[in-house]
């Protein structure tokens, strides 16, 4: 990881580890059910506990991401949700009690600006990017950027990665490493990837100082189990449920401070 | 296999047809989860170590020769040149007699050796007309490989016969149900299967697009267009042609044809894409007009975009060229150069379809015919080359699959014509 740059997520995730817990990484989409609307919806599941929040922004071709959340973004976009809209959601959401991650599809900041966005995003009080379809190797810009105005760079290993990548991956990621716990697509499953512990042991040794699991971590007991070995526990699709699921938006968010207390309790709960 | 190289090779100094990836200028690369790059770097490595074997390149020359039918003929059309311009001589290349009906196979059967020498057993791909995926299907009986093809939902619509191909072929079809429904989508959910089985299944991408290597790799097993056609113009004509014409898509013929010719500065080489009902439209699917430089797919490259970098629909009246981006070897020989890219309308491309039935007698693919609209369009350019320009035209496909829509064109059919005739139908 670079040293000498300041961590929001990473001296998040280091107190808490202070106190002997992982951390509770929750994602949501801007603009779903609309924008105001998931603004509250960030607002709540800080709320009701989650330690650092990840905010999507739609896109019009998430090949990372399974059926629930492309159906979410895809009524966000057809709402008019706009790359805007992601900073002015930061903003709103920012010094709530938790670091702001954006998770952006790399054509998105491309096409507004590497340097503007990250100039914007820092100003808006966000933590950094996570990109999901944009490795080290074509990242010079973003890795230029992000030191520059201080923000947070994740980026993602897979079960797949070599023992190489994981170290080059490690090297050049701030904040943590996302480690996808399974060869996937993000989505609701019935258990945990089998291949995550080993592959949090196996970043760690390749340099990475920590390490979150996502893709696939959808209850409690995942979060549990999770959170016994690595530094944090991605949930997104299973949060974005209690949204598409409820029959009207006050429910939606009595749905997802429900889970979300769940899944904290869930972290809280691990055999550390 | 990755990573910025330090020193870009400089096209003036290399040749440029044996340019390697992963970059091409600015454009190309691998913007993928990270959770593919592993799959990349084996097929990378496998390739070039096919490259190299001469068993691979005999058993590929074996399969063009005894099932494919190359070499493909060279055809001299004097009375479709004769509406070219006076004096202009037009040879096309004869890709729409290989086996499947177009130059899709050329590629298909390289990859699906590779996938034999790799040990995987299942083969995905996306097809938008439904060409690429019924050469896939092809390929996929014919080396006992396990097969799925991704076509969005409006195309297996529009496309049914294909569909049947395809499953005829023991294919299995899925139709993707999300986003625009289109090629673009199926290249999506292509790609999320992919991630999620990648260490038993090759994604058979079927154009010069995606991450590296497949630009480089794609391009290289369609380069025996353009080498053909060299050695036949040769003995025909005894020399080089003026211009090399072909219609772009994600650009894969175009390639194939180009390749031969790129270190001869001479050769002017045009690439057309698909103007739809103008650029002005909207509706339409030229990159190189009505694009900028963006990334989808896997490669940066010019792109339909809006003002927040989302990928814009397109369109055209041949299912063939409607996508959003194009293959970034183009996108860098465009940047310097190289190749100049124009748009045809879907007017201008189905009027040089009725001239090549009438004038030649062979029923071209939608996508050759704006090929043939671009050489047409050239004509008056062309007679200020030399005393006797000639034209060589890469005839990429035959046009049995687009009946239907050059019948409801037309008008040809007067019974109930919505049976067959759904805008961009076909058969």
């Amino acid at each position: 990881m670079t040293v000498g740059i300041a961590s929001q997520v990473g001296e998040r995730l280091d107190g808490l580890r202070a106190q002997g817990r992982a951390g509770l990484v929750g994602y949501l989409p801007v603009g779903y059910p609309t924008v105001p609307g998931s603004v509250d919806a960030v607002r709540t599941m800080i709320d009701a506990g989650v330690d650092v929040v990840e905010l999507g922004m739609p896109y019009s071709d998430p090949v990372m991401d399974g059926p629930l959340i492309q159906r979410a973004a895809d009524a966000a976009l057809r709402g008019g949700t706009k790359v805007a809209d992601t900073i002015r959601a930061v903003e709103q959401v920012a010094g709530r009690g938790a670091p702001i991650l954006v998770m952006t599809y790399w054509n998105l900041v491309l096409r507004y600006g590497v340097d503007a966005y990250a100039r914007d995003l820092a100003s808006a009080g966000g933590a950094g990017l996570i990109t999901p379809d944009l490795i080290p190797d074509e990242a010079a810009d973003w890795i230029a950027a992000s030191d520059e105005h201080g923000l947070d760079r994740v980026f993602l290993v897979a079960p797949s990665s070599t023992p190489e990548r994981l170290a080059s991956t490690s090297a050049a990621s701030r904040g943590f490493v996302y480690a996808a716990s399974t060869m996937g697509v993000t989505g609701l499953r019935a258990s945990v990837g089998p291949r995550a512990q080993a592959l949090v042991s196996d970043t760690r040794a390749a340099g990475a100082e920590r390490v979150c699991v996502g893709v696939g971590v959808s209850t409690a007991e995942h979060a549990a189990q999770v959170a016994s070995y690595a530094d944090g526990v991605i949930v997104g699709s299973a949060l974005v449920r209690t949204l598409v699921d409820a029959p009207d938006p006050a429910a939606g968010l009595d749905a997802l401070a429900a889970l979300t207390a769940d899944l904290a309790t869930g972290v809280a709960s691990a055999a550390r | 296999m990755t990573g910025r190289p330090d020193v870009q090779p400089e096209h003036s100094r290399g040749r440029l047809a044996t340019h390697a990836g992963p970059y091409f200028g600015d454009f190309g690369g691998r913007f993928v989860p990270e959770a593919l790059i592993a799959a990349l770097d084996e097929l990378d490595v496998s390739y070039h170590k096919a490259l190299t074997d001469p068993t691979f390149g005999a058993e590929l020359a074996r399969l063009h020769r005894t099932y494919t039918g190359r070499p493909s003929p060279l055809t001299e059309v004097p009375r479709f040149a004769a509406h070219v311009g006076e004096g202009v001589r037009v040879f096309l290349k004869r890709e729409d007699l290989n086996h499947t009906g177009s130059h899709k196979i050329n590629n298909v059967l390289g990859q699906a050796l590779l996938v034999k020498r790799m040990g995987k057993t299942r083969v995905i791909a996306e097809t938008g007309a439904g060409q690429h995926g019924v050469a896939t299907a092809t390929a996929a009986a014919l080396m006992d490989l396990e097969c799925t093809i991704y076509m969005g939902e409006e195309d297996t619509e529009r496309q049914a016969l294909n569909v049947a191909r395809m499953r005829l072929l023991g294919a299995e079809v899925i139709p993707v149900t999300i986003g625009t429904r289109t090629l673009k989508d199926a290249i999506n959910e292509a790609l999320r299967d992919w991630v999620a089985n990648v260490e038993t299944t090759h994604y058979l991408l079927g154009t010069v697009t995606g991450p590296h290597p497949f630009p480089e790799m794609v391009r290289d097993f369609h380069k025996v267009i353009g080498e053909e056609a060299r050695a036949q113009l040769a003995s025909e004509i005894g020399r080089l042609p003026d211009a090399v014409v072909a219609c772009v898509g994600g650009g894969s013929n175009a390639m194939g044809i180009f390749n031969a010719f790129l270190d001869d500065p001479d050769v002017r080489l045009f690439g057309f894409e698909a103007g739809g009902l103008g650029i002005s439209s909207g509706k339409h699917a030229a990159r190189f007009s009505g694009g900028e430089p963006g990334v989808l797919h896997g490669a940066k490259s010019y792109l339909l975009q809006d003002d927040d970098g989302q990928t814009l629909p397109s369109h055209s009246v041949s299912a063939g060229l409607d996508y959003p981006s194009v293959g970034p070897e183009h996108a860098w020989l465009h940047d310097i150069g190289r190749a100049q890219y124009r748009p045809v309308s879907d007017d201008e491309a189905m009027e040089a379809f009725r001239v090549l039935c009438h004038t030649e007698g062979i029923i071209p693919a939608i996508e050759s015919a704006h090929a043939l609209a671009g050489a047409i369009a050239l004509g008056r350019e062309a007679r200020e080359w030399s005393d006797e320009p000639v034209l060589l035209v890469n005839l990429s496909g035959r046009g049995d699959k687009d009946v239907a829509t050059a019948a409801a064109w037309f008008g040809l059919i007067e019974d109930e014509p919505t049976v067959l005739a759904d805008e961009g139908e076909q058969l």
